[in-house]
């Protein structure tokens, strides 16, 4: 019996395994008995229709929603009553799918603070943040990866809303996440922007475990490894991409009304 | 921005920002000659008062501009480094001492013991105080942190060993070797000296590490904390540092008034700091000493005309709050930093 258990963990101990999450508001089940693992490098989507409790799912695995009932390991711990600011310094950080900035920050400040808060304690308290190389370099590095090199000292409430949405990502990554939850990255954006945003993700397969909620399908199909189709609150299917498309439930559910 | 605006400039050219930062210094640094020479005294003592309101606006600018933390009882902390000076006089007076458990402290009237001590006790109550009330947003910390006031307040007014409400006479000020405190020029460069080293200090605070983590969880704290960073510490520790430097102020306002009273505690005082920092610009840290003095000066030639001064007062702030976007510093400074 004991034998049988580490075994089976030395086999298939994800990155992230939440367990039997359940998230009520009200009479309303956000989240009914949801379990999802990512695997090390695996890109994992989450769809679903809208309001089917993707954003919840994300925010109790990040740590901002204390779920009713259920567990989440990372990294082999349990991390289910750590607060975000914890779980972030393991390494499981998320982005926003209405963008989150601040905003009378520039965006390279932006960056910078995810950065200085990924280096450590901030209790420094005498040489200028805004000079100091080791800071702002990462910055402009990740500004630049972003596509964001020539706008670092814009204002963020200045930028565009797709630059916005870039730089929300390069904070993410800032951070130095093993794995990012990325809540609707593409939502609001130009289809340029889109497709360089889908690049980026693609070259970030294999460097970051990524969860991805998207609404574009063939950006998903196009880049998961697994998906996982959610319908109020429940996941009613996980599995690769071309058994996700043939899954009957699933047509029925959400891909089927998709083309209707 | 601030950092932005720093990092980018070059050597040589002055900014308005900087010229308005020096002229105000200049004048400061003249007004005793000044006044002397124009037979005005009494002015040097309403200096004294503007420069040391001043360093209590600026360390609430700290905590409420950069940190975007409404304390409204910063009088509080202005009031204790006051009543530490007062209530080590009383007891250099009569000889006893303060405490004699569990340790032995004895009355002093010496400034190099007296005014730190201001500072520890004012940034130790700031430290309690901040404990509680930051685990709190919004309007209940604004209600907290003047329900802490109010409470030190009625303390002190029913504490008759230290006179109540008439509070402590000091017969002369603290002491300093090598200055004479008793001379009004002599401690008005004194506190000078102190502002614009405090100022300084704060300077380089607000554009630290420590200052964007401040700034960052005035403008996101959500997106702080999911970055790594819980905002508490860093909060704290900003609100024990604007206690300190209130603390500082308090002492020196002691000396100069030559008497400690309940009245820095009352929720008026820590309303007229705060005016003084929305009046002379949030988050600009020269701005509040503009505020101190806007206000201490209307008052003062206000109150000569009539004694419905708040009435006139009243217009004339909402008057600056809603054309300057910060305050008096706004409208010197000009508004974009960066373009000079
Ligand atoms: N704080 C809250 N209080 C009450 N109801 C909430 C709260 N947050 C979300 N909900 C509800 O829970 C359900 C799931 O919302 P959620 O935002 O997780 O959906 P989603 O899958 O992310 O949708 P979308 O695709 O539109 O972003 C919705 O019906 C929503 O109205
Ligand atoms: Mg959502």
């Amino acid at each position: 019996m004991a034998g049988l258990r580490v075994e089976i963990e030395a086999m298939a101990d994800p990155l992230l395994q939440a367990q039997g999450l359940v998230k009520r508001f009200g009479a309303l089940t956000a989240s009914d008995r949801l379990s999802l693992g990512v695997e090390v490098g695996e890109l994992h989507a989450l769809i679903g229709p809208n309001g089917a409790g993707k954003t919840t799912a994300i925010a109790q695995l990040a740590g901002e929603l204390n779920p009713d009932q259920g567990a989440i390991r990372f990294a082999g711990q349990d991390v289910t009553n750590l607060p975000i600011e914890r779980r972030c310094r393991l390494g499981l950080t998320r982005s926003y799918q209405i963008t989150s900035l601040f905003r009378g920050f520039t965006a390279l400040e932006n960056v910078a603070l995810a950065v200085q808060a990924r280096a450590g304690h901030s209790f420094r308290f005498w040489r200028p943040a805004g000079r100091d190389r080791r800071l702002i370099e990462p910055a402009e590095a990740l500004l630049d990866r972003l596509g964001l090199g020539g706008r670092a000292g814009i204002r963020a409430a200045d930028l565009a809303h797709g630059e916005q949405r870039q730089l929300e990502i390069a904070m993410a990554l800032a951070t130095g996440p093993r794995l990012l939850l990325l809540d609707e990255p593409m939502a609001g954006m130009g289809p340029e922007e889109s497709r360089a945003m889908v690049a980026l993700l693609s070259r970030l397969k294999g460097e970051v475990s990524i969860l991805l909620v998207e609404h574009d399908m063939d950006a998903v199909f196009a880049l998961a490894d697994r998906v996982t189709v959610l319908v109020y609150g429940r996941a009613i299917a996980t599995g690769t991409p071309a058994a996700i498309r043939a899954d009957p439930n699933v047509r029925a559910a959400y891909l089927g009304e998709e083309g209707a | 921005m601030l950092d932005s605006a720093a990092g980018s400039r070059r050597l040589g050219r002055p900014t308005r920002a900087g010229l308005v930062t020096l002229a105000g210094l200049v004048l400061l640094a003249l007004l005793p000659p000044a006044m002397l020479a124009l037979d005005q005294p009494f002015y040097i003592s309403l200096g004294t008062r503007v420069v040391i309101y001043a360093i209590a606006a600026v360390s609430l600018d700290l905590i409420l501009g950069y940190g975007g933390l409404v304390s409204f009882g910063h009088g509080a902390f202005v009031g204790a480094g006051a009543y530490v000076v007062g209530i080590l006089f009383v007891h250099a007076q009569d000889g006893s001492p303060v405490l004699s458990w569990p340790v032995a402290i004895a009355g002093s009237e010496a400034a190099l013991v007296a005014w730190p001590a201001a500072v520890v006790v004012s940034a130790l109550l700031a430290l309690a105080i901040g404990a509680i009330c930051l685990r709190t947003r919004g309007v209940a910390f604004i209600m907290i942190t003047l329900a802490f006031a109010q409470m030190l307040f009625f303390l002190f007014v029913s504490l008759p060993r230290y006179g109540g409400e008439d509070g402590i006479s000091l017969w002369w000020r603290n002491t300093l070797p090598g200055v004479d405190l008793g001379d009004d020029v002599w401690f008005y460069y004194l506190c000078l000296a102190l502002l614009v080293g405090f100022t300084l200090l704060c300077r380089r605070l607000v554009g630290s590490r420590f200052g964007r983590v401040l700034r960052a969880a005035k403008e996101n704290e959500r997106r702080l904390r999911a970055l790594g960073v819980a905002p508490y510490p860093y909060q704290l520790t900003a609100f024990v540092i604007a206690g300190a430097g209130a603390g500082l102020a308090g002492a020196l306002l002691a000396n100069q008034t030559g008497f400690v009273s309940p009245s820095p505690l009352h929720w008026t005082s820590s309303g007229e700091i705060m005016v003084m920092v929305i009046l002379g610009g949030l988050g600009t840290l020269v701005g509040p000493i503009l505020g101190a003095a806007a206000l201490l000066v209307l008052e003062e030639t206000l109150s000569t005309y009539t004694s419905h001064w708040g009435l006139v007062l009243g217009p004339i702030l909402i008057l600056v709050v809603l054309t300057a976007k910060r305050g008096l510093y706004g409208w010197l400074a000009g508004r974009d930093r960066g373009d000079g």
